[in-house]
């Protein structure tokens, strides 16, 4: 099996007056696990439909290898999808259902045998090949779902949140099968999801959508730590989102070191970014919760690039593996600061944090950004 | 010591009460009828209607006259193609309207007919086909024809009229059943390399089949008593056993001979009932544990097929 590289360009999708999908431009190399980041209602299934061939768009195109698939039908191109419901036909066993593909065309009874075991073994289902989908468990019939895919040898694979009907322990480990699977057939994958999580872990390139449109595509580390727009920040884990505006700038080793004003901090602050910003303009300031510290006392540091504020814990939050803090600033009294803290109490960080514990909240300068696009 | 009964033994006993009425009344007008049919149908013919109460099979040996015999067979055929059409029609109609927005609209406008007679609309159709009725002076007056073709009176008009009549009885169990039909399996045909059409036959239809056999027998069970539609669109050779059962009640006078007619529906209506009861039992049965198989039989035909699998490579 071999991927093709799938380009959309140019894709615009109106229902009515909804604009399900906005001038959408993204090419997916060959053998990539590419996944579409978004809301619901977001374009990105609508999108992956038009890949598929069930949905057409009002302009633009697709292309596989630059080859047109646009004047296709869903049955004539190298894509194969993985549904939301699954799908599978009710009234075939689990046989039958991995071995249609392969009965449209005809294909001699050995043939079939031989390549429907293959594949079965490759979803672990050897035990259930006489079953119905109705005697299967959710993830069974995902692994059914994923063997029927594949057994066309496709060049694409589409997954339409293939695992959002599964509970979250299973969710994890058919999402590491995947990430194998993908690894096996090297094929392309598009993967379609709300989850960040799923996402983050297995792709890998994503583009984040919203609203029609493609706010950003990039490698998850990327995304994660220098998100271009405001709701990338926002929709990839969590952040802690100020407008501001540039004082000044000078260089800072390959960056630039810019003090800026954040009026809901009520202070100035230090941030790092690769390009010089105008001084007078106005911006976002970014800082995920997980990069701020916290400490009862005035944290001990010898770098001037680290800033420090002070303030009351307003709200704290315990999720086991970690806690959150939400930390009200002293100097504004109402601005809130996300921070994430590790249970490590026995590694020397000092006694617990409480409710109403007076505290420090620090972070350098470098894990700091600023979001270009505030506007989405 | 009182003596109460426990909840689900008074549970039960309620419930067989409650079920009083309704059983006397099917007793009454059902069965009781049934068995006086039955029963006459054995019996010999009184000279002036009625019956004489000596058994014989008289009544049943009467019926293989050829004349009755071809009545039957008619009755078979014209049956048969006018369910078998009800059913093409029903279909893309059925599917047309599980999809569209506006299934109440669409149903509403199914039912409508049956707010006006039957003998109403029969008639009305009568002023549709007949020389000097509608679609003849139509073809007239574009200057198609110059005389008015034969359209009523014959066998054709007597499907049409039947096909017309019991279409709604097609149409609905075929919308119920596609309306749950799960529409992305098309989806997933067409993705796996079915064409359009195939997707319906190969994914579809085997997912309807409780839908379709309801439809036959709600349209054939009824189509194959008509009585009124052959007598009033029908031309001479189109009478069906309806039409004889009531001639030989008020004319002929032939009580036994009716009965055993009646018969003939009866056991056909119940054959159809019996396969559709089988069929949607069937049905359930796959849906809720796969084809009727103990796990231990399951287990060894796996077994089986990986050993024989084995073999060959």
């Amino acid at each position: 099996m071999k991927g093709v590289e799938v380009t959309v360009e140019r894709v615009t999708r109106s229902y009515g007056d909804f604009k399900a999908l906005d001038d959408v431009s993204v090419t997916i190399e060959k053998g990539e696990f590419f996944s579409l980041l978004g809301p619901s209602g977001c374009g990105k299934t609508t999108l992956l439909r038009i890949i598929a061939g069930f949905d057409y768009p009002d302009t633009g195109s697709v292309a596989f290898d630059n080859k047109d698939v646009l004047s296709l039908p869903p049955e004539k191109r190298q894509s194969n999808t993985i549904f939301q419901t699954y799908a599978l036909f009710p009234h075939l066993t689990v046989y039958e259902n991995v071995a249609f593909p392969l009965r449209l065309k005809h294909v001699d009874k050995k043939t079939i045998e031989a390549k429907v075991n293959e594949y079965i073994r490759l979803v672990q289902l050897e035990e259930h090949l006489y079953k119905k989908p109705s005697m299967l468990s959710g993830g069974q019939k995902q692994r059914v779902a994923i063997a029927r895919a594949l057994i066309n040898e496709p060049s694409v694979l589409l997954l339409d949140e293939p695992l959002s009907a599964l509970d979250a322990k299973l969710r994890q480990n058919l999402l590491i099968e995947l990430d194998h699977i993908h690894d096996q057939v090297g094929i392309t994958f598009i993967y379609v999801t709300h989850d960040q999580a799923e996402a983050l872990s297995v792709s890998d390139r994503i583009a984040v959508m919203n609203k029609g449109k493609v706010l950003q595509i990039g490698t998850p580390y990327e995304i994660y730590e220098a998100p271009a727009t405001r709701f990338v920040a926002q929709f990839i884990g969590e952040a802690n989102i100020f407008e501001c505006t540039i004082l000044s700038c000078e260089p800072y080793g390959e960056e630039y070191l810019m003090r800026v004003d954040v009026p809901a901090l009520g202070t100035q602050i230090q941030v790092t970014d690769y390009d010089p910003q105008e001084i007078g303009s106005k911006m976002d300031f970014t800082v995920r919760p997980e990069k701020v510290r916290i400490t009862p006392n005035f944290p001990k540091t010898t770098k001037s690039e680290v800033n420090i504020l002070k303030g009351i814990v307003e709200e704290p939050v315990y999720s086991g593996f970690q806690s959150k803090f939400y930390v009200k600033l002293d100097e504004v009294n109402e601005t809130l600061v996300k921070v994430y803290k590790q249970h490590t109490v026995f590694l020397d960080d000092g006694p617990d944090i409480e409710w109403l514990d007076e505290v420090y909240v620090s972070w350098h300068a470098d894990d700091g950004y600023l979001v270009k696009d505030s506007s989405q | 010591m009182k003596r109460t009964l426990k909840p689900r033994a008074r549970e039960q006993l309620l419930g067989s009460l409650y079920s009083w009425p309704m059983g006397t009344w099917f007793t009454i007008f059902f069965i009781v009828p049934l068995a006086i049919i039955i029963l006459y149908s054995f019996l010999k013919r009184g000279l002036y209607g009625g019956v004489e109460f000596e058994l014989t099979l008289n009544a049943y040996r009467e019926m293989l006259n050829p004349s009755f015999a071809m009545v039957v067979v008619r009755t078979i055929w014209i049956s048969v193609l006018a369910t078998l059409i009800c059913i093409l029609i029903s279909l893309p109609c059925g599917y047309a309207m599980a999809r569209s927005k506006h299934q109440t609209l669409l149903l509403f406008l199914i039912i409508i007919p049956f707010w006006t007679n039957s003998l109403i609309r029969i008639y009305a159709w009568i002023f549709i086909l007949s020389t000097e009725g509608l679609i003849n002076s139509i073809l007239i007056k574009i200057g198609l024809i110059d005389e008015g073709l034969r359209l009523i009176y014959n066998n054709g008009a007597v499907v049409l009229v039947l096909v017309y009549m019991y279409l709604p009885f097609a149409i609905l169990p075929l919308f119920t059943t596609i309306d749950k039909f799960d529409f992305s399996l098309l989806d997933a045909a067409r993705d796996l390399g079915a064409t359009k059409f195939t997707s319906l036959r190969k994914v579809m239809l085997p997912n309807i089949k409780s839908g379709l056999s309801t439809a036959f027998i709600f349209t054939f069970i009824p189509i194959f008593g008509a009585y009124t539609v052959p007598l009033l669109v029908g031309g001479k050779d189109s009478t069906m056993i309806g039409n004889i059962i009531v001639d030989q009640v008020s004319k002929t006078r032939n009580w036994p001979l009716a009965s055993a007619f009646s018969m003939i529906i009866t056991l056909a209506s119940l054959v159809g009932v019996f396969w559709m009861l089988y069929t949607s039992r069937r049905e359930e049965q796959l849906k809720k544990d796969g084809p009727k198989r103990t796990p231990q039989a399951l287990e060894s035909k796996v077994k089986a097929h990986h050993r024989a699998g084995k073999g060959v490579r």
